[in-house]
């Protein structure tokens, strides 16, 4: 029971998905310039991550480990990362058409995030078993929208306060990840391993 | 060797089968966007963005054929509200388009040279020209979108544009500015 | 027994400059040459005149009537001949016209045949309400809401506790305390009539504490068996504690619900005046055409307090406070916290003057604003406890769609958090400001519904008429055919010779329409033969030259 805890709260603070480990960098910039957008996004993200975690889990075990295949895990785990994309993209677009328009290019390339392949290849890594890359990849996913919902709520007020010029923008948004960053490393030691 | 082909080709084919029955699942119909984007833009119906109406103007944006700059009616608060509906960046407006009005404007028909034609009531998109052949045509102002389609069709020239008159009930507050260079008078107020 | 009072959120203790106007009692101004009553002086639709240019009329007979529900008709201050019904300057602080009766006042004051209601706890709440509507009483606090509403509980709802607002937290503002000194029974009649109106369980006069005298006349006029429902409660002097929401917090901890109404828990507040002023309407039948009008300012020689009729010119009153001229700054209707900035003195005192205040020149000017220092001063002072930072930093972006996550419409402009503010914002100005802009964005829209609304017809009405001239040339096109199976053209001919009958038809209608030449009537065979025998002069005329008239 302990292990299932201690792995969320690894992925959500200790070794946090974007500001820690530095991986799903591209929509956490693109897609937080508003609290609305940036929430959508958590949760097509949580639901992705999720699915995959567990599909790749079960594809790696079931099918490429038996059959000795593993060396086309990558290929394998692509795959499956953009089934689910395929198939959440179309969920989303029928639920919340606005959510669909306003994301834009950034759901289909929830394919390429860094972080969805790495949920996938560190549970193989780290020899997890089924409830626990299941937890690896919520908790990844949770701490990645805690994270982007924080970041969107920044920035908004940083749009609209007296930032000096050459700083508007992109510039600010960068030093203020910087500094959450700094935050979130500092539940370094929260957890032991 | 084999087994991998096998394997994958498998893979494949199920995954495949997934997403097409989830895409008939989930199939969408019409586009919901193009109304939201119709809800933004001013309805002036004038047709200075290129199509013939708010509505096709609103469809050619929803499938990214069109440019969100080209409405002078809407002017910048339309450039930026399409901008945060669809997430992207807001744009100068296009000045091959048009100007944008810094007053709302409407018209006017002078009376003593209408000759009762018609050919600017069929002009007007909104029907706001009320008149009948060889009767007296009149403008009725509420209803007016300002789109000014009706002044080259009249043979007589009749119609002229006019500022919508502000009254104590549509007045607006100024946007407070801050003069850094003077010290702001004493006829503005604490509160 | 001293009532248990609660605080409201922020709130600030100013300077009452209350004794300035305090000194003389209330006296009434002179009568104006001219009176000018704007037909808006209320919240709701504007009243519609019931003169015509040219008439006479006499001190209270009605001179516009309500139009709507939420509306209330004007009544001639002053007996005199309507001059005018036109556009002309009102106190606005946008500065323009609105429409106006103007009276020449005859000097007579001559008055109509009041009629005072007897006996009004014989009449029904709703025939009592009528009443005051009819005397075009509105809420005299600066909101000028119709009064005969807010005394209307509605069907469903019950009033435990009706309040009389005499707090008047501004500060120079000393109208309602003067009228508490020199007439408390007119207000706690009024009182008992407004109590009947809504059927209240309990009543509270709540006054200020830096109002001792006015406190004190008030309890000794109130009698004993009055005293068993109607309690007069000294309020601590924190502006604004005279804002209705305030001071129902003050007075019983409970807050109005955000887009609520005090009704909506159990509870009315009216201001003093507007007692007193259905009291008159009531007892005497006087309809509202008068009222206290504090004129004050360190840039008057006799600050003091005036009754002064509806329509007088503010500058009749400014002369009878003897202001200083040169030395005053600006004119302010309303108090230094509140008022807005009078551009023409010559605009006239609607129902809602409260304050007339003239700042000295000497005043210390206005400090520049700064940059925002995010220190929440702001916040801390805010009554309405909203989050002034944010609703500046969205005012100042445009952001209007945000702006109303922070309940900007809950601000109810008071000032302390632009008095507080150590960067010296305007901040009131940006919510004024967002406020206006976002109702213009909703009328806009409105607007654009229906213009979209009238496209869509428009385009209908094409298709329609499309499908119409099809559907004639399709039985056309099958008629002929018909035609030409059955025999060709013979049925064409017969179609020709039809349409021809049809036009010799029509066209002898309209001769035989327009010749009535038989059976003329003598006069009429009289006016003809006139207008021929002018016509032959004229002829004539013509003929030599003369005039073609």
């Amino acid at each position: 029971m302990t292990d299932y805890l201690l792995i969320l709260v690894s992925t959500i603070l200790v070794n946090n998905f974007v500001l820690v480990k530095f991986l799903g960098l591209c929509p956490f910039m693109g897609v937080s310039r508003k609290l609305e957008t940036a929430t959508g996004m958590g949760l097509a993200t949580t639901f992705v991550l999720t699915l995959s975690a567990v599909c790749s889990y079960l594809v790696n075990e079931y099918l490429l480990a038996p059959l000795g295949l593993e060396y086309l895990r990558t290929i394998a785990f692509i795959l499956v990362i953009a089934v689910v994309v395929q198939f959440t993209e179309m969920v989303v677009h029928k639920t919340s058409p606005l959510l669909y328009q306003v994301l834009g290019i950034f759901l289909p390339l929830i394919t390429t995030n860094c972080a969805v392949l790495g949920v996938a290849l560190l549970n193989v890594q780290t020899e997890h078993g089924f409830v626990e890359s299941a937890l690896y990849g919520f908790g990844a996913a949770v701490g990645f929208s805690l994270v982007l919902v924080l970041f969107a709520a920044i920035r908004e007020r940083v749009n609209v306060a007296d930032v000096p010029e050459p700083f508007r923008g992109p510039s600010i948004a960068l030093i203020t990840a910087g500094l959450m960053s700094i935050a979130f490393m500092g539940f370094a030691g929260l957890v032991k391993g | 060797m084999l087994t991998a082909i096998l394997v994958l080709t498998v893979l494949a084919l199920l995954f495949g089968l997934l997403l097409g029955y989830a895409s008939v699942r989930y199939k969408v119909e019409g586009d919901p966007i193009v109304d939201q984007i119709d809800a933004i833009l001013p309805q002036t119906q004038c047709g200075q963005c290129g199509y013939p109406g708010c509505r096709p103007y609103a469809e050619a944006i929803a499938q990214g054929e069109a440019e969100i700059n080209r409405c002078p009616p809407g002017g910048e608060t339309v450039i930026v509200q399409l901008a945060d509906l669809l997430g992207r960046e807001p744009l100068p407006l296009d000045a091959e388009r048009g100007e944008a009005k810094d007053t709302p404007t409407v018209v006017e028909i002078d009376e003593n040279l209408c000759i009762g034609c018609t050919l600017c009531i069929q002009a007007c998109p909104v029907d706001a020209i009320l008149g009948a052949p060889k009767q007296m045509h009149t403008i009725l102002k509420a209803e007016c979108t300002g789109c000014n389609l009706c002044i080259p069709p009249c043979p007589v020239d009749c119609i002229r544009i006019v500022p919508v008159e502000e009254d104590i009930s549509t007045w607006r507050w100024p946007e407070p500015t801050i003069d850094l260079e003077q010290p702001v008078d004493a006829a503005e107020k604490t509160a | 027994m001293k009532r248990r009072l609660w605080h409201f959120h922020g709130g600030l203790r100013l300077e009452g400059h209350k004794d300035l106007s305090m000194h003389t009692p209330v006296t009434t101004a002179p009568l104006p040459a001219r009176i000018v009553l704007p037909l808006a002086q209320h919240i709701g639709a504007p009243a519609e005149p019931e003169v015509k240019v040219g008439e006479k009329v006499r001190t209270g007979q009605r001179i516009a009537r309500a139009t709507e529900y939420v509306s209330a008709p004007i009544h001639a201050s002053t007996s005199g001949t309507v001059v005018a019904i036109e556009e002309r300057a009102v106190p606005h602080p946008s500065g323009l016209p609105a429409p106006c009766i103007v009276i020449e006042a005859d000097g007579q004051d001559e008055w109509i045949e009041r009629q005072p209601v007897a006996d009004y706890e014989s009449l029904d709440p709703s025939a009592l309400r009528n009443v005051i509507r009819e005397a075009g009483i509105v809420g005299l606090g600066g909101a000028g809401f119709p009064s005969f509403i807010k005394l209307n509980p509605g069907p469903d709802k019950v009033v435990d506790l009706l309040i009389l607002n005499g707090a008047e937290c501004e500060p120079y503002i000393t109208c309602d305390a003067m009228l508490m000194q020199e007439h408390p029974r007119r207000i706690i009649d009024g009182l008992l009539i407004m109590r009947h109106a809504l059927r209240a369980k309990r009543c509270i006069i709540a006054i200020e504490d830096n109002k001792k005298v006015a406190h004190t006349v008030l309890v000794n006029a109130l009698q004993k068996h009055e005293a068993e429902f109607i309690e007069i409660v000294q309020v601590p002097s924190i502006y604004p504690t005279g804002g209705e929401k305030q001071l129902i917090k003050v007075l019983t901890g409970k807050e109005v619900p955000s887009n609520g109404l005090p009704i909506d828990i159990g509870m009315v507040c009216h201001n003093v005046a507007t007692a007193a002023a259905v009291h008159a309407a009531i007892a005497e039948g006087t309809p509202l055409i008068e009222r206290i009008v504090t004129v004050t300012g360190e840039a008057l020689d006799r600050p003091r307090n005036l009754v002064a009729r509806i329509g007088t010119p503010f500058s009749l009153l400014l002369e009878a406070g003897q202001w200083r001229e040169a030395d005053t700054a600006e004119v302010l209707m309303g108090g230094p916290m509140m008022g807005f900035v009078v551009p023409d003195l010559g605009v006239p005192v609607v129902k809602t003057t409260n304050c007339l205040l003239a700042r000295p020149r000497s005043r210390p000017h206005r400090q520049p604003a700064m940059p925002c220092i995010r220190c929440g001063q702001c916040a801390r002072v805010c009554p309405a406890q909203l989050l002034p930072q944010q609703l500046y930093w969205h005012a100042h972006a445009r952001n209007f769609d945000r702006i109303q996550d922070y309940h900007l419409f809950d601000c109810i402009e008071c000032g302390c958090c632009a008095y507080v503010c150590p960067s010296h914002i305007p901040l009131v100005q940006y919510y004024r400001f967002a406020k206006t802009e976002i109702w213009a964005q909703e009328r806009q829209k409105q607007k654009a519904d229906r213009a979209r609304q009238r496209h869509e017809w428009h385009l209908e009405r094409l298709e329609r008429r499309k499908r119409e001239e099809e559907e004639r040339r399709r039985r056309k096109k099958e008629l002929l055919k018909k035609s030409k199976a059955a025999g060709g053209d013979a049925a064409k001919k017969a179609e020709i010779e039809a349409a021809l009958a049809r036009v010799k038809a029509k066209k002898a209608s309209r001769q035989t329409a327009r010749a009535n030449t038989e059976n003329l009537t003598d006069a009429q065979k009289q006016a003809i033969a006139a207008v021929e025998a002018r016509r032959q002069r004229l002829r004539k005329g013509s003929d030599s030259g003369g005039d073609a008239q």
